[in-house]
């Protein structure tokens, strides 16, 4: 039996992020699978021709409408529902933008939702991390019903490019809600790499001890290596960086080639964030440390040295 | 009466490290501390704050399960709610469950803002809330890190991937917590003691008429994979040249 599967696209009104790419390759793991993107947008063609380019994905529905120049949850999920009907399985990122709208999609369709799929084990079992990636759990769904689910995306590559699914503009029937209305996003400009898909990261803790000790001790690095810069919780909450730098349970879950955690004790929560990190580096002047049991490179010492000299190494 | 409701849920405490059954059947909770969810607590103070700043009458604490979340109730008593309801029911209550079940006491109390915790920190599905919202047809705000009132109106900061996003939505609404929208106050002794006095009221889930469907089944927990030993290096230099030999950096 083949399974239709219906992908929500995110993107920011022209660049479809990689999150999407990386649903595919988790719905191409469900037999059979038959995958459409559904691109919702004011404009949708530039999102929705990157979605068709990629592979595995046989077609694209653009949904535009002047409601969709911000992906809110209120707004997109009675469309998504809407457009539902024929599938098995409805899938988003479980980034924040995933999280937000795929609940009030399930909610509209009456589905179960399996959130942080990371891994499909047949058409209705999957493995997911419960309790901060302390435990694993397979979850088997009730046969019949419809399921919602959001893909962790530290735990899938992107699909390639190289297809050319078609794209149709199909008619929605859905009532679209005026109570949430967009105001602002504030995001700090930057020429690093994207923290969430960095093939780099340099990390801080608490122990660079202030904002400007963060910035004058991390950033030259971070661009040495073209890295993206991270923090931990503690550092965040001391105010040493902004939030969006933040990396574990309550921040970003990532998957870089290479993740350098310097000045981070290595908090449980922490730890959660960088599981699926390829090399971890810790570098921390407590020998015990709990980073250091996670660690494929320890190397004990005051960051404050090692850092400068790891710079003027590599330079 | 202007009530804000705020759900909560019984969790294994923050502190405790999790291990598996050997029997792959679930987590060891025999002999574990039981906390109320830290981002609940979150969800709580907040209403206590919009309630000591008078734009709250009452706030009624709501939780969903066996009788022992009741201890977690009058912690929520003690740190200030006026009321609490326990919907008693057995067994793994799946999230859309738990939204029809608060819908129920939606339509009872009528609140003008509902506020939960982002996600229980054991199963992690962060869906509650969201699924509530739509059930109600009403607006969501999740990830809040700030939360200001204006009348017939909130305007609610969410932490999303990008950055902080600010949205306004109409009351009623459903609005979740996440870390930074407060720290939660400690309980003082004379409040456990006059907590115990407040009114708790128990009612069924099958009495509010919610049917306690099992969709989902848990098959089997595992332990985490776990990563192999690292090696450690003396300096910056062999630092190099252990990057070097792995390939991340070139030779």
């Amino acid at each position: 039996m083949s399974h239709r599967i219906l992908i929500v696209a995110e993107h920011d009104g022209t660049r479809l992020n990689p999150s999407t790419a990386k649903c595919v390759t988790c719905a191409a793991g469900i037999p059979e699978a038959e995958i459409t993107i559904i691109v919702c947008a004011a404009e949708a063609i530039a999102v929705a021709s990157q979605a068709a380019s990629l592979k595995g994905v046989s077609s694209v529905l653009a949904v535009e409408h002047p409601a969709n120049a911000h992906l809110l949850a209120a707004t997109l999920a009675p469309q998504i529902a809407a457009l539902a009907g024929a599938f098995s399985h409805v899938l988003g990122p479980s980034t924040t933008f995933g999280k937000d709208l795929m609940p009030r999609v399930a909610a509209l369709l009456d589905s179960p939702q399996i959130s942080d799929i990371m891994a499909i084990e047949s058409a209705t079992r999957f493995r997911r991390p419960i309790y901060a990636g302390n435990a694993i759990v397979t979850m088997e769904v009730e046969a019949g019903a419809k399921i919602v689910g959001t893909v962790r995306t530290a735990s899938y590559q992107a699909a390639a490019p190289g297809g050319s699914a078609a794209i149709e503009k199909p008619t929605v029937n859905a009532e679209i809600p005026s109570h949430t209305r967009f105001i602002s996003v504030s995001a700090p400009k930057s020429d690093r790499p994207d923290l969430q898909t960095a093939a780099r990261v340099i990390s801080g803790g608490r122990a660079l001890g202030s904002a400007e000790a963060f910035q004058k001790t991390l950033f030259g690095l971070a661009d040495r290596l073209g890295a993206a810069v991270g923090a931990s919780r503690a550092a965040v909450d001391a105010g040493y960086a902004p939030n969006e730098m933040q990396v574990g349970q309550t921040g970003r879950i990532i998957a870089p080639q290479l993740y350098v955690a310097i000045g981070i004790s290595g908090a449980i929560q922490h730890l959660t964030g960088i599981k699926d990190a390829r090399t971890i580096v810790a570098i921390n002047k407590d020998p015990e440390a709990p980073i250091f049991e996670v660690a494929d490179i320890g190397l004990v010492g005051d960051l404050f040295q090692i850092v400068p000299e790891i710079e003027r190494l590599i330079a | 009466m202007k009530r804000i409701l705020v759900g909560i849920k019984r969790v294994v405490d923050y502190n405790v490290r999790i291990r598996v059954k050997p029997d792959a059947s679930g987590i060891i909770t025999d002999g574990v501390k039981l906390s109320v969810n830290p981002f609940d607590e979150i969800a709580l103070e907040e209403a206590l704050r919009i309630r000591e700043r008078g734009v709250a009458e009452e706030i009624i604490v709501a939780s969903i399960g066996p009788p022992d979340c009741q201890q977690q109730l009058r912690t929520c008593l003690a740190m200030g709610a006026d009321r609490a309801l326990h919907v008693e029911a057995s067994g793994l209550v799946e999230p859309l469950v738990a939204a029809r079940a608060l819908l129920k006491l939606i339509e009872r109390e009528q609140p003008f803002l509902v506020i939960l915790g982002k996600q229980g920190i054991d199963d992690d599905n962060s869906q509650t809330g969201q699924m509530l919202a739509a059930l109600w047809q009403r607006p969501q705000a999740t990830f809040a890190s700030k939360v200001e009132l204006q009348g017939k109106k909130a305007r609610v900061t969410r932490e999303v991937d990008a950055g902080l996003e600010t949205l306004e939505v109409d009351l009623p609404a459903v609005i979740t917590a996440d870390l930074r929208l407060n720290e939660p106050r400690y309980v003082k002794l004379p409040d456990i003691m006059k907590a115990k006095k407040k009114p708790l009221e128990t009612v069924a889930l099958s009495a509010l008429g919610v049917e306690q469907r099992q969709r989902l089944r848990l098959m089997r927990f595992e332990p985490p994979p776990q990563r192999q030993k690292g090696i450690k290096v003396k300096d910056a230099a062999e630092l190099i040249v252990a990057l070097k030999n792995r390939g991340i950096l070139l030779p």
